[in-house]
């Protein structure tokens, strides 16, 4: 598998995303910057990682969704190729258009870091193969803004369809009340586009790879998408 | 058109904060009167923040080396050899009375400074700490002020991108008018590539990059050298504003120019701005600094030569580069679309010349500006002594249960979940000890080798005994390193304190220097960098004498490292070192018999060490489980902790006959730990402690889901952990208040 880091100013959790993808696929990313206009050739999955773009003092993601790389990532999402954006990659492909929604701000208007449990959905995507259906797995939260917001009918589509990808929830599974760390609307934690290609997440996954550092929970979505069939023409 | 610049008058120069007599020293120093920009450095120098004129003769007494001491005081931060060819640098910096009058920008400005320190140095920060100081939680503003000063750290740090793991936070009313935010921060480098401030060569350009210069925090360092009158909110506009995407930008663009060799000397521009990071370039390399203002990138129009040398404005830095690497140098700064203008050069003149729209406006000699700052040798007086109370005369007025109960929920001793859960402490995924244990625990890169780091001070205890207070904060600090199972290397401190032209403030500030200085020796625990900050008082009344101490560890393998937790069910608890009871300036007798008087424990230096390097030894051997120092509470707030954090309680044997029971479940006796083994261990781990000459006894057993201490009633660890969890987030709420 071939991942491309990207990197906007202002972003920090990119050497976290290199680190869990390094370990899943044994190959190092390739960090590509936000001024370029192309990914590197054969890029099977572009990574948007969390931080503060451009200090995300306007709305966050804003100024990174419009940026030159991001018609680039556009065409590879448009030719079934996979891109994972984790937190304030989230919210740059929320502002990108490429996922439905917004991130607002937490609902008690705090940021917020933790452990926090999720549940996945489905393992039937190239993002989840590597967990069971309805597996809690124990992850973190470090946002300020991670309180997913559409409007009904998106939320209904979102549902109908089967995309939301993981739920705040507490150990045992239960879903709801103080398990919902930022007020998200059904304790949606994270997302796929319509073709399934798509992930936007508010947890870190990339910090939950080392026994040492809490668990590994996380390594399930970096190893589901070595294993993902590459799908970019 | 140039505005005329005002007469220097007697009122005019008092206004700078400069006394009579110190001006008379400028006026024989330079042999005329000085211009306004001339008299506004005067002051940013000369002032207590910057010349440290009434600490420096005491400074000088405390212990700074070791063999793994690369750089003591003196540069932008300490620096500590920690092998395989890596260096760990860091310090500690107050950002108190900005804190106070704005404490979002006040504590986040204060984050961002300290980040800067270490990042000249050639260091990648991995981690911050803090040390907060509130008021009483009665007081009016203390809520507004937690609000904002967590938020401000929380804010800079998410953003730069660092952990903050770890911190210390108390109430006191005798903060009410003036907070303490002591931030820290630690970064690692190679050892053969660490940058000083001192400036070499002569002709070489001096290069600005970073954010522009505005109107912001001028005479900041002279606001932090003043104690406050009832109008402190007025000094708002002194107070700089942050802009933690700018720093990161910088750290990066000077990482990436320092890694392609093009840096000569760096220093950031933190207090006093450009004045003080030219002067200190200049004066360090014993060469002049020529200075053209015209070429200053500028946030606004119109700005004089006074305000562009004293301006605080943040993320700043000025470096001396080599010529032929400046255009490399530029289009770096470029990329990461930063400012870099050339605006000035060394000379070999030994002056500080400044130029501005064609004139001079400042030409002074460069070295006399530091080192003929005034020195005091202030009359000071001593604490008079305090009685020892006797644990007999202090009647329990509340059951054991009770008072563990009350004290664990009480404003100091609670948790402080609701402060750091605002702080990143996992971005970088190192963070193998987390906030709410003894030291945070990082791992360095890939591992195998981690920093233990940690903040204390026991302010009481330095208010009523500074020597032994002093003595406290840094056997603490040593303590709570230890007890992760990493070996205490060196520190870093931050001496919060009074007036010093108050004899009495003074001696505080001498005995607990003193007992610093006594500690650090015996325990091989050397201070490599720190911070004064004086004149923290309101209203003629001064805080707590609080002399933070910020501690650095090393762990071979952070796989050998223990926390707090219980484990398992059925180990063993052996209590190391001994216990008499000591109830004198307690947290039981302060928040249950409300008494705040006696003497403090005193700080067996020799029992410290002992105590410490036997149970680190026994940790690093693999046979410890959990490891928690005593200090706040006693055995019983430590047994809690234990069993809160692990989910597993603990049947305890009841205290021994010769010491009260409140007194042995709540004395604050110090060089004491707690351990947890398996049971087949707990013969051998007394036998190697007796070996050693630690005193030490099996007091009980894990397991269960309550804490049962001797013959008491067992208290639930959800009801120890109701109230722990409970005090801070409805105090913040507004549903109490004590």
């Amino acid at each position: 598998m071939r991942a491309a880091v990207l990197l906007f100013p202002g972003l920090n959790r990119e050497g976290d995303a290199m680190r869990a993808l390094e370990q899943a696929s044994g190959v190092k990313p390739t960090l590509v910057w936000h001024a370029e206009h192309d990914l590197p050739s054969g890029t099977d999955l572009v990574v948007v990682p969390g931080g503060f773009s451009y200090g995300d003092y306007l709305r966050c993601g804003a100024i990174a969704g419009r940026a030159n790389i991001m018609h680039a990532v556009r065409a590879h999402a448009e030719r079934g190729g996979l891109v994972l954006g984790i937190c304030n990659g989230f919210q740059i492909l929320c502002e990108s258009g490429l996922l439905p929604g917004v991130l607002m701000r937490n609902k008690d208007l705090r940021f917020v870091c933790r452990m926090q449990h999720l549940r996945v959905e489905r393992n039937d995507t190239p993002f989840t193969n590597r967990y069971s259906r309805q597996q809690i797995i124990k992850v973190c939260v470090a946002h300020g803004e991670g309180n997913y917001v559409a409007d009904p009918e998106t939320i209904a589509r979102l549902e109908g369809e089967g995309r939301v990808a993981f739920r705040y929830s507490d150990a045992n599974g239960e879903l709801g009340g103080e398990a919902n760390c930022n007020g998200s609307i059904n304790d949606i934690a994270g997302v796929y586009s319509e073709r399934m290609n798509v992930l936007g997440m508010m947890p870190h996954s990339e910090n939950l790879i080392d026994p040492m550092m809490g668990g590994i929970d996380g390594r399930g979505l970096f190893e589901s998408l070595v294993h993902a069939p590459a799908r970019a023409a | 058109m140039l505005r005329k610049e005002p007469d220097i008058t007697p009122a005019l120069v008092a206004e700078h904060g400069l006394k009579p007599d110190e001006y008379a020293r400028i006026l024989a120093l330079i042999g005329r009167t000085p211009t306004f920009t001339e008299l506004g450095i005067f002051s940013a120098m000369w002032n207590e923040h910057c010349s440290y004129k009434s600490s420096r003769l005491h400074l000088r007494k405390l212990p700074t080396k070791a063999p793994w001491v690369i750089q003591g005081p003196g540069e932008n931060a300490g620096v500590i050899d920690i092998g395989d060819g890596l260096a760990c640098v860091f310090k500690m910096e107050s950002h108190n009375h900005p804190s106070f009058i704005e404490p979002y920008q006040g504590a986040a400005t204060g984050v961002g400074g300290i980040l800067r320190d270490v990042f000249t140095m050639g260091a990648r920060p991995v981690a911050c700490l803090n040390l907060l100081r509130f008021g009483s939680p009665e007081h009016a503003k203390t809520r507004h002020l937690v609000s904002g000063v967590v938020a401000g750290i929380g804010g800079y740090g998410n953003s730069f991108g660092v952990p903050t793991v770890g911190g210390s936070v108390n109430f006191h009313t005798r903060y009410d008018g003036n907070i303490l935010v002591n931030a820290m921060a630690v970064g690692i480098a190679r050892t053969d590539e660490i940058f000083y401030a001192k400036a070499t060569g002569i002709g070489r350009p001096i290069v600005y990059l970073g954010s522009k210069t505005g109107r912001d925090g001028i005479h900041g360092a002279t606001m932090a050298s003043a104690a406050f009158e009832a109008n402190a909110e007025e000094k708002r506009p002194t107070v700089q504003v942050g802009d933690p995407f700018s720093e990161k930008l910088l750290l990066e663009a000077s990482l990436e120019i320092m890694a392609k060799g093009c840096v000569v000397a760096i220093q950031d521009m933190g207090a006093a701005g450009l004045t003080s990071s030219a002067v200190e370039m200049g004066a360090k390399g014993d060469l002049g600094v020529e200075l053209d203002l015209d070429k200053v990138p500028c946030r606004e129009p119109g700005m004089t030569a006074y305000e562009m040398m004293l301006s605080e404005s943040q993320e700043r830095m000025l470096m001396v580069l080599w010529p032929e690497k400046e255009a490399e140098a530029e289009a770096i700064f470029r990329k990461w679309g930063l400012d870099f203008a050339v605006i000035g050069k060394t000379t070999d003149t030994l002056r500080f010349v400044v130029k501005h729209q064609g004139e001079t406006k400042v030409d002074l000699p460069i070295k006399e500006l530091g080192d003929e700052a005034p020195l005091y040798d202030r009359p000071h007086v001593s604490t008079p002594q305090q009685a020892v109370l006797a644990a007999s005369s202090v009647n329990p007025p509340v059951s054991t249960a009770t008072a563990l109960l009350q004290l664990i929920g009480s404003p100091d001793m609670c948790s402080k979940r609701w402060v750091w859960e605002q702080y990143d402490h996992l971005i970088l995924g190192n963070t193998v000890q987390r906030p709410g244990g003894d030291a945070a625990v990082i791992r360095i890169g890939d591992g195998p080798k981690g920093l233990a780091l940690c903040t204390d001070v026991t302010q009481r205890y330095c208010e009523a005994d500074p020597v032994q207070g002093g003595r406290q904060a840094v056997a603490e600090a040593w303590r709570n390193i230890t007890a992760t199972g990493a070996t205490p290397l060196a520190l870093t401190d931050n001496l919060n304190f009074g007036n010093p032209e108050r004899p009495e403030i003074m001696g505080q500030f001498v005995d607990c220097l003193r007992g610093i200085g006594e500690a650090a020796s015996a325990l091989d625990f050397p201070i490599v960098s720190g911070n004064v900050s004086l004149y923290n008082e309101t209203q003629g009344r001064g805080i707590l004498p609080t002399p933070s101490i910020g501690g650095v560890g090393l762990i071979d393998d952070v796989a050998k490292s223990v926390g707090v937790a219980f484990a398992r069910d059925g180990d063993a608890i052996i209590l190391v070192g001994d216990t008499s009871g000591w109830l004198g300036q307690s947290m039981y007798l302060w928040q249950v018999c409300g008494r705040e008087e006696g003497a403090p424990p005193p700080v067996d230096l020799v029992a410290e060490r002992r105590n410490g390097d036997s149970v680190r030894a026994l940790i690093l051997s693999g046979h410890v489980n959990a490891c928690h120092d005593l200090s706040d509470g006693g055995l019983a707030i430590a047994l809690a902790e234990m069993a809160m954090a692990g989910c597993i309680g603990a049947a305890i044997d009841p205290a021994p006959a010769a010491v009260p029971a409140h007194a042995y479940w709540f004395g604050e006796d110090q060089a004491r730990y707690i351990l947890a083994s398996a049971p087949q261990d707990a013969q051998d781990i007394l036998d190697a402690l007796a070996k050693a000459g630690a005193p030490a006894v099996r007091i009980g057993t894990t397991g269960g889901d309550s804490l049962q201490l001797g013959a008491d009633a067992p208290i639930s660890i959800a009801e120890l952990a109701s109230s722990h969890e409970g005090w801070l987030p409805k105090f913040m709420r507004g549903e109490t208040t004590i």
